[in-house]
């Protein structure tokens, strides 16, 4: 038997209108658990307004091996970047 | 009045916050052992609150650390529940499901009471209890609920725990009102957690008088060490 709590990877929205961004993982026994291991671990110097966690066992990564395929054709067509109008200054988080 | 009054509520917190670091590095888990640590360090802070109220309210210009690290162990009035040792963590969750539970109502009651510079620390200290309370009561309910070992070790831990609870509710000292309410509460976590309530035991009393357990004396000795030895010591 496994007797070693699963791991949670955890999320935190920094503040309304911003997205949650992965911050870490915890070990918990269940789900309401993770959510306070997480409080603890990750928000304790007001850092987030909410919190995610998802079974680390529910992601499922891209191959490393794969990484030419998938990435490297991105790396010549710049056109896909918005570089070529300007960001107006009051527009904060994009 | 309410120098006593605030210094009671100091107490509890310190001696507490102080237990619960004796977790620290120590826990089952890593994660568990920022719980406790967290916990520790909001009750470190009501402490420091509530006894720095009680210095300036005395005015002999005591402020929160002379009533923490210079008073002996006769001058506590923390309740004899939170300076009962560790255990293993089903006891020490034990002390804190029935400690952060009464400690709930009592801070709700004072944030709405008439006494604005104790409201405004209860009001602030809700929060943290709140969390402590739903904390303990969590792991009640895992461990009560949980393996033959874990269900035994709580019922062993409340059983210890138990013959302290009285003294929460003592007519001159203690919060008699919230009784009724407190209970519920207990039994509503037991009920959830499968366990009964424990056997009724003759209370144990006097924390808030001075008279404690041989308990306290050891903690303070660790806890009191460095500002005796060094006195004005900073960092």
């Amino acid at each position: 038997m496994n007797r070693e709590w699963p791991l949670w990877e955890v999320f935190v929205r920094a503040k309304n209108g911003l997205s949650h961004k992965h911050v870490g993982s915890v070990h918990a026994a269940g789900a309401r658990m993770a959510v306070e291991a997480a409080r603890d671990t990750y928000t304790r110097r007001m850092e987030g307004v909410s919190l995610w966690v998802v079974p680390s066992a529910a992601i499922t990564a891209s191959d490393p091996g794969e990484a030419e395929a998938l990435f490297a054709p991105a790396q010549d067509k710049v056109y896909r970047h918005p570089t070529f109008y300007t960001i107006p200054d009051k527009v904060k988080n994009i | 009045m309410l120098f006593h009054h605030a210094v009671r509520l100091g107490d509890d917190a310190l001696i507490l916050a102080q237990r619960l670091s004796e977790w620290c590095g120590h826990a089952p888990m890593l994660e568990i052992d920022l719980a406790l640590a967290n916990i520790a360090l909001d009750l470190f802070g009501q402490a420091t609150l509530f006894l720095g109220l009680a210095g300036e309210i005395e005015g002999q210009g005591r402020d929160a650390d002379a009533l923490a690290f210079r008073r002996d162990v006769l001058d506590f009035r923390n309740c004899l529940l939170v300076e009962q040792p560790n255990g293993d963590f089903a006891q020490t969750i034990a002390r804190q499901f029935l400690f952060s539970n009464w400690q709930e109502l009592l801070m709700r009651q004072i944030a709405a009471a008439a006494e604005p510079r104790l409201s405004e620390i209860g009001a602030k200290a809700v929060k943290e209890i709140t969390y402590h309370a739903r904390y303990a009561s969590e792991w009640v309910v895992r461990l009560g609920d949980g393996t033959e070992e874990s269900r035994a070790r709580m019922i062993a831990g409340l059983d210890w725990m138990w013959r302290f609870t009285d003294e929460l509710f003592d007519a001159e000292t203690g919060a008699p009102s919230l009784r009724a309410e407190w209970d519920a509460r207990i039994a509503h976590t037991l009920a959830e957690a499968n366990m009964d309530m424990p056997k009724p035991r003759r209370g144990v009393l006097g924390g808030r008088a001075g008279h404690h357990s041989e308990h306290l004396g050891h903690l303070l000795t660790e806890m009191q060490f460095l500002p005796r030895a060094y006195p004005g010591a900073v960092w």
